[in-house]
């Protein structure tokens, strides 16, 4: 087969989709936490805890459900972590990030000898497996993870844009001084903003290790922080970010079908995601799409 | 507040000194609390492992030299990751930086010539080296200056692609055939382990790193109360809008800054290339500087901070390692995690309690 017509295939699309999942949960969870007007870089920490705890509990129980609560559930504690040790501890948004990325790093390697005695990856699980006898592209396209993750996208900008709770998570964002004046109350909207981001992060990590049927040491590679650009890529919308994650996925799974289809260094395909970040940031500063942050990004009410 | 004014040292009550502890005392017995608690999660005695632990480090000359060693990169990283922070950059790049800046000291050390005596050699592998680490830090420093992206992504993206860059050029033909690492450096390029200077270091891969890397955090932190470029990094650091007004040029500080934070956590090759190895291979340093970052927030600015935090994070990668056998050494990184948490928190309270309600 052709390069041209692997890279155009169904197979390929359908690749393309299913990659996009984790990329455009954590850029969810971003967008939520950002908009709140708090800084999270433990995206990557949160698509790792909970790409662990979904194996481990369908492992456990054998129940891809429950794994997928779990995946979700740790997604939001670790979110709660992150809010309480910034939104009420005061702590640098960063520091933290940066602690909870190093702590689930070596966490999940930590539990992966405890529970399976091994230092690179779990024993497999079934996954979700729905739909099995369909082509790639109609299984792809009814994953329930991609659907949810469509209808999570969707919700999280009618919430921002359309209800009050959303108003007034913006505010936070925007503006912390004034959105306490008014009565808002700072900490625990932010906090659930997180959380939520969090819970949207655990949805993709979740996603990411019922696709490879495993958990593997440090798997997130970099997706938390790819996902991080994309949302500011995409000044800070849902729906944008999930397309500039798609975009992303489109060329993950490229790089992929190039490693495999020509003779060149595979190194030289599997930097491109991240040559490629660079590459979007550089160009969407130059438009001043950055200038679309939260203007209260990162400060605290008086 | 009176205590924070009056000219005497601060003598405060048994009870306020528990509701708000030193940072490092809190960090410290927060990492000590999460040890025995995993330790016992996993089902190992904290007891016996804690006896383990100090057996492995501090217990013995030899675990004591094995930490020294472990702490000798982290200084550079350190002292790194501190100066950009100085100026409010966190550069979570120095892990690639420092691995760009290693495979070119491999390289450059092994294509000198073989009788090249030591004054020339180390100093001409440390500076290609270090220009490396620069240029690896200069992307993103342009990034953030021309561009206004946030450092924090784009040193990560610069982490990744140092990763299959490294792998690409030892695939090209830098490494030896069929391996993954370079020739060895010359014998001129190697610097001598502490244990031919003294027998007290027997057996300890710690080298003439350690001291050189103890000098430059000594000399570094002393440039911030000296000189003017010093000075101004922290100026920059805590009121940039204000550097901006008085005529600084901001822009161009921001990417000194990170360049020259680059430079100094490539200079940590000297630990691992020049004063380990004898040549680079793949991986090798890795992690030295994810872990600078933890020794400059635990430091703070201080190089006796810096030495001290060195110290204590090589104690934990020496530690992980003595008890590898019974409890997963990953368990550090994670104590990695609470100590920092701990520690900003604190901190946090402090400049709260110091700057009253604003």
């Amino acid at each position: 087969m052709s390069l041209l017509s692997v890279v155009f295939s169904g197979t390929m699309l359908a690749q393309t989709v299913r990659m996009a999942v984790p990329y455009a949960g954590a850029a969810l969870g971003g967008v939520l936490s950002e908009r709140s007007g708090v800084v999270n870089i433990a995206l990557e920490g949160i698509l790792l805890t909970s790409a662990l705890s979904a194996v481990a509990v369908q492992h456990a129980t054998g129940s891809a459900a429950l794994g997928a609560i779990a995946g979700v559930g740790s997604g939001a504690l670790v979110g709660l972590l992150h809010a309480t040790l910034v939104v009420r501890g005061r702590v640098d948004a960063i520091v933290s990030g940066l602690a909870i990325n190093l702590a689930a790093a070596g966490g999940t390697r930590f539990l992966l000898r405890a529970l399976y005695g091994s230092s690179s990856n779990s024993p497999s699980v079934p996954g979700l497996e729905v739909f099995a006898g369909m082509t790639p592209v109609v299984r792809t396209l009814l994953d329930p993870f991609v659907l949810v993750t469509v209808l999570a996208v969707v919700a999280a900008a009618t919430m921002l844009d359309r209800t009050a709770f959303g108003l007034r998570l913006r505010a936070c964002g925007e503006d912390p001084s004034a959105a306490q004046a008014v009565g808002v109350h700072v900490a625990r909207t932010r906090t659930v903003a997180v959380v939520l981001g969090g819970a949207a992060a655990g949805l993709g990590g979740t996603a990411l290790a019922y696709d490879l049927h495993q958990f593997q040491a440090g798997m997130s590679g970099g997706r938390g922080f790819i996902a991080l650009a994309a949302v500011i890529v995409s000044g800070w919308s849902p729906r944008g970010a999930a397309v500039a994650c798609a975009l992303f996925a489109a060329l993950d799974a490229l790089q992929i079908v190039l490693q495999n289809q020509t003779r060149a260094p595979s190194q030289l395909f599997a930097v491109l995601p991240f040559v490629a970040t660079l590459v979007a940031l550089a160009l969407v500063a130059r438009r001043e799409a950055s200038s679309r942050a939260p203007a209260g990004l990162g400060r605290h009410p008086d | 507040m009176s205590a924070v004014t009056s000219p005497r040292k601060p003598s405060l009550s048994r009870s306020a000194w528990l509701a708000s502890p030193p940072p490092a005392v809190a960090g410290l017995a927060a990492g000590w609390l999460a040890f025995c608690l995993l330790v016992w999660a996993y089902g190992a005695s904290p007891r016996a492992m804690a006896v383990l632990l100090f057996e492995g480090t501090w217990g013995t000359t030899y675990g004591a030299g094995q930490v020294l060693f472990k702490a000798t990169p982290l200084l550079f990283t350190g002292i790194a990751v501190d100066l950009a922070l100085r100026a409010g950059l966190f550069n979570i790049g120095a892990e690639g930086q420092l691995a760009v800046a290693s495979l070119v000291a491999g390289v450059v050390g092994s294509l000198l010539p073989a009788g090249t005596p030591a004054v020339v050699a180390v100093p001409v592998v440390l500076l290609f080296a270090m220009a490396a680490g620069a240029l690896w830090a200069l992307v993103p420093a342009i990034m953030r200056s021309r561009f206004g992206a946030h450092e924090v992504i784009s040193t990560i993206m610069m982490n990744r692609i140092a990763d299959g860059v490294i792998g690409l050029g030892l695939g090209a033909g830098l490494a030896l055939t069929g391996t993954v690492r370079t020739a060895d450096v010359v014998g001129g390029a190697r610097l001598p382990r502490l244990e031919v200077i003294h027998g007290g270091f027997r057996g300890s891969a710690a080298s003439l790193a350690l001291p050189i890397g103890v000098g430059t955090v000594l000399l570094v932190a002393a440039s911030y109360r000296r000189g003017r470029f010093g000075r101004e990094l922290g100026l920059l650091g805590k009121n940039a809008r204000a550097m901006e007004a008085e005529g600084v040029p901001v822009g161009t500080r921001f990417t000194q800054a990170l360049v020259a934070s680059g430079a100094l956590a490539g200079a940590a090759s000297l630990g691992t290339v020049l004063g380990y190895k004898g040549y680079f291979e793949e991986g090798l340093g890795a992690g030295a500087g994810f872990t600078g970052l933890a020794v400059a927030l635990l430091g703070r600015g201080s190089a006796v901070g810096i030495v001290l935090a060195a110290l204590l994070f090589g104690t934990l990668q020496q530690g992980g390692l003595a008890l590898n056998a019974h409890v997963p050494k990953e368990l550090m990184d994670v104590l990695q995690g609470v100590v920092i948490c701990a520690i900003a928190l604190v901190d946090a309270r402090l400049r709260a309690a110091v700057g009253g309600r604003a």
